[in-house]
């Protein structure tokens, strides 16, 4: 190259994916460029055309269209075109016009083809495929993370402390003592082998031996916990601080297949990452009253923001979140309890939306409700759970968990019943489908029993369950409902670009990013008849089954991870500059990677979209 | 802007030849080698379509403005046709100056002293420059600096002159902005007169800004200028007669 030319060298050096390329790939880039200019209006490379070049846009703008003459994308200075067809045939995939008077330089495509074979970045970038130019760009950013990839079984220091599962209550006491360990795991070694069947704590003895003054004496396997909760050896310590998080449980046995290879505590996590959100949370069980909650509240968005640096991935930061807010709920709950006395019946508190999906945010507010034994009189229990209620709302709304719009709240009658008349309300739902109905109670589809009889919530699953999987017309309807809301085209300069051609200053990337994608995989997910909850959990779910294409559902997943991770960042970068987080995005608040791969994933949510009405039918629900 | 030429007569002046003929005689007169094989590479005919023409992005840096009293500092080409630049065949030379460099176009083209003391005499280039030019039509933004500075240096080193046609870029915005003063009216509007310099021109065609005083910068910057213009004026059938000058 002539050094003169460091003008064009340099500007290629601003824009991805030339911006990571050593000066010497760049020299022979601008030796072999060619340069062409268009008048805004003339066609730039038609459909099935040859074309041996790829175009980078120096000055001006263009259009690309589909074959079908649909808008594809609009580009502007420092972004590239015509690699589809390089890469294939060499014949033009997607025409491009100027629609401004428009410098273009040409790059040959014996040049192209060297850097496809030498620079990875470079590969990954032009990558014939959108979706797995996604996948590798979500997968550079896993191998970046570090302090997330630590796994639980750096936490075990020793070996497992058990015991048989015929001790007596205080056998179990001294050998903890003994040992110093805070968890006992029981065996059960009647069959062949000895086979762990449950674990008590240091809690647990407090909580159920001490304090109903159990005789010495008692069997230990009448106050075990024998539903154990349990995690794999090579899940990662964030793994099992979700698992925790989740379960409101401080131990965890860390299994190899059926052996155990010793148990790790709420307090090992801790110490292994002082400012984890598991720190958060067991601080929030120590609170006493709404003002002490009310001030750990305030926390909550620096442990997000702490999180995102750690290069947590978005079910990581949703999870967290998720059991954070959770948490306060299950306290509030218990000072409720604890201020009104026990509940006369029964109870379930639910969450429900993002909570229960465990996809929450920063920004959020509260949804739950209540279900009731069917033992439940309103004339005699009514008052003690409105107030119950009222005191867990008022307490979340103190503690930043601002009150929903919508009313759904189980201070709200109509979402505090028994369990029979939440079963007819699904009942009704399911078979007697109205758009206009579904669209409100789309957030009950979503739901999670996180305090009392939990079992409550877990009928309600599976009546759901098989009520939507065996109605068509419910489907058809909640799929119609899931199109409402589409992603944008991508973006071009400053602007949204919407598959209309229109242009729009910002967008809101939960509207139109992660809602759409939830709403969608809700309708596969019930459709296949899964009680998942979480979108992630919901995609292995319909995996499983021939629901959608296997590709289809891989790419809904990266697709899902990079809407909601820059949804994430973008809070997170709000609260660092000390501004409210939102979810009303501008795209030159995105960086150049952001913004192409953000197009890309709108482009396999368009796509699932396409799929879904074409699924259920749900053109056809329209007119039902 | 066309030039009228008069028959083929063998008695016509060289300088009224039509441009072809006039280098065939040239070449016959030229005694230099180097100069006989650029005359020898041809001259297209007047009637060829614009499309058909091989091009030259062509631009000096020079000491100043006045070719007796001025000298070249760097010379910069960039091969094209209307719908294409080839960078990979450009070129850029610095050469000696005869006469002393002044501070001032120091400051313009950013070369020093340092460059200037280690660069060759333009006679030790000048097969290179020529060869860069044979068989092409030199286009260059304002006509007065790059013919009549090539002109003075090869007289002064072979003792023999050069002629060739050029494509000005200026005298074609000139041309399309006939008044480019605003009236008094406008003035008091706040209108600016139309500006045909190298930069402003290109603006006018969507074209970026490229940092001026380079001569490779600035013959690849007037190569483009004239596709721009082509494209919003001409045509590729436009002959090529109707442009040069």
């Amino acid at each position: 190259m002539q050094a003169e030319l460091i003008e064009i060298r340099n500007h290629l050096a601003q824009h991805a994916p030339f911006d990571d390329m050593p000066e010497e790939t760049l020299d022979k880039i601008v030796s072999g460029i060619e340069i062409a200019y268009f008048r805004a209006g003339s066609d730039i490379l038609k459909f099935g055309e040859r074309n041996g070049y790829l175009h980078y846009i120096r000055s001006g703008a263009v259009e690309m269209y589909r074959r079908t003459g649909e808008l594809y994308n609009r580009l502007g200075e420092g972004e590239i075109f015509g690699q589809y067809g390089l890469l294939m045939s060499k014949t033009v995939r997607f025409p491009v016009k100027a629609i401004e008077d428009s410098l273009i330089y040409l790059i040959p495509d014996e040049i192209f083809q060297y850097l496809w074979k030498t620079d990875d970045n470079f590969t990954d970038f032009v990558e014939v495929e959108d979706r797995s130019r996604l996948r590798s760009a979500l997968s550079r950013r896993r191998r970046s993370s570090q302090p997330m990839t630590a796994r639980v079984t750096r936490l075990i220091s020793r070996e497992p402390v058990t015991a048989p599962i015929s001790v007596r209550l205080q056998e179990a006491a001294r050998i903890m003592t003994e040992e110093g360990v805070s968890a006992l795991l029981l065996m059960d070694e009647s069959g062949d082998g000895s086979k762990l069947s449950g674990i008590i704590t240091d809690r647990d003895l407090r909580t159920r031996a001490l304090s109903e003054a159990l005789p010495s004496e008692t069997p230990i396997s009448d106050i075990m916990t024998d539903s154990l909760i349990t995690t794999n050896s090579n899940a990662f310590i964030f793994e099992a601080m979700l698992t925790m998080l989740h379960n409101n449980v401080h131990h965890l046995p860390v299994m190899e297949g059926d052996t155990i290879r010793g148990v790790i505590a709420l307090s090992d996590i801790v110490k292994h990452e002082s400012q984890s959100s598991l720190y958060l949370v067991s601080n929030i069980y120590q609170q006493q009253d709404v003002e002490g909650l009310k001030r750990l509240s305030k926390e909550v968005p620096s442990t997000f923001v702490r999180m995102v640096h750690e290069d947590a991935n978005s079910h990581m930061i949703g999870s967290a979140m998720a059991g954070i807010g959770r948490s306060f709920s299950q306290r509030l709950l218990e000072l409720g309890e604890e201020k009104l006395g026990p509940p006369p019946v029964p109870y379930c508190f639910m969450a429900l939306g993002s909570m229960a999906r465990d996809e929450q945010l920063v920004v959020t507010d509260q949804d739950n409700a209540m279900v009731l034994d069917d033992s439940f009189d309103p004339t005699q229990h009514d008052e003690y759970f409105l107030a119950l209620a009222k005191f867990v709302s008022d307490g979340l709304a103190e503690c930043g968990y601002s009150y929903c719009t919508g009313d759904i709240m189980a201070t709200n009658q109509k979402w505090r019943q028994p369990l029979r008349v939440w079963k007819e309300y699904f009942a009704d739902w399911t078979e007697n489908p109205k758009a206009e109905a579904l669209l409100n109670s789309n957030i009950f589809f979503d739901l999670d029993g996180i305090h009392g009889q939990i079992e409550f919530t877990e009928e309600l699953k599976t009546f759901i369950a098989q009520k939507a999987s065996n109605s068509q017309r419910f489907l058809a309807m909640l799929a119609r409902n899931a199109l409402n809301r589409t992603p944008p085209l991508g973006f071009f300069r400053t602007f949204v670009m919407e598959e209309s051609g229109k242009q729009a200053k910002t967008f809101n990337l939960k509207r139109r990013g992660t809602a759409p994608v939830s709403d969608l995989i809700r309708v596969h997910s019930l459709a296949c008849g899964s009680k998942a909850q979480n979108t992630f959990n919901r995609l292995k779910a319909i995996a499983g089954t021939k629901l959608i294409p296997e590709d289809g559902v891989d790419n809904l997943r990266d697709a899902f991870e990079f809407i909601a991770i820059v949804r994430i960042r973008h809070q997170a970068l709000a609260i660092e500059a000390g501004r409210e987080p939102d979810n009303n995005v501008r795209p030159e608040d995105l960086s150049p990677f952001e913004r192409s791969h953000l197009k890309d994933a709108f482009q396999v949510v368009s796509q699932a979209q396409k799929f879904l009405k074409f699924r259920y039918n749900a053109q056809v629900a329209r007119n039902v | 802007m066309s030039e009228e030429h008069d028959s083929k007569a063998t008695d016509t002046p060289v300088e009224e030849l039509p441009w072809p003929e006039r280098f065939r005689e040239l070449a016959r007169q030229a005694t230099d080698k180097r100069l006989k094989a650029f005359y020898e590479a041809g001259c297209v005919a007047p009637d060829t379509p614009l499309k058909e023409v091989p091009f030259v992005g062509l631009d000096f840096e020079t000491t100043g403005l006045d070719p007796n009293k001025h000298s070249i500092v760097s010379i910069g080409v960039v091969p094209f046709t209307i719908d294409r630049v080839h960078l990979g065949g450009s070129r850029h030379w610095l050469v000696k100056p005869q006469l002393p460099l002044h501070q001032t176009s120091i400051t313009i083209h950013g070369i020093t002293h340092t460059d200037i003391n280690k660069a060759p005499d333009l006679s030790e280039v000048l097969d290179e420059v020529l060869e860069s030019l044979a068989g092409r039509i030199p286009v260059v933004h304002y006509r007065s600096i790059e013919r009549p500075f090539l002109n003075v240096a090869l007289k002064w080193r072979i003792g023999q002159e050069i002629r060739f046609p050029v494509v000005d870029t200026m005298a074609i915005e000139s041309y399309l902005h006939p008044r480019r003063q605003p009236n008094w009216w406008q003035r008091l509007k706040g209108q600016q007169p139309i500006s045909i310099r190298l930069p402003d021109s290109r603006l006018r065609y969507g074209l970026p800004h490229y940092p001026p005083h380079n001569a490779l910068v600035d013959a690849l910057a007037s190569a483009e200028l004239l596709m721009a213009q082509v494209q919003h004026h001409f045509s590729p059938e436009t002959p090529i007669g109707d442009l040069w000058l």
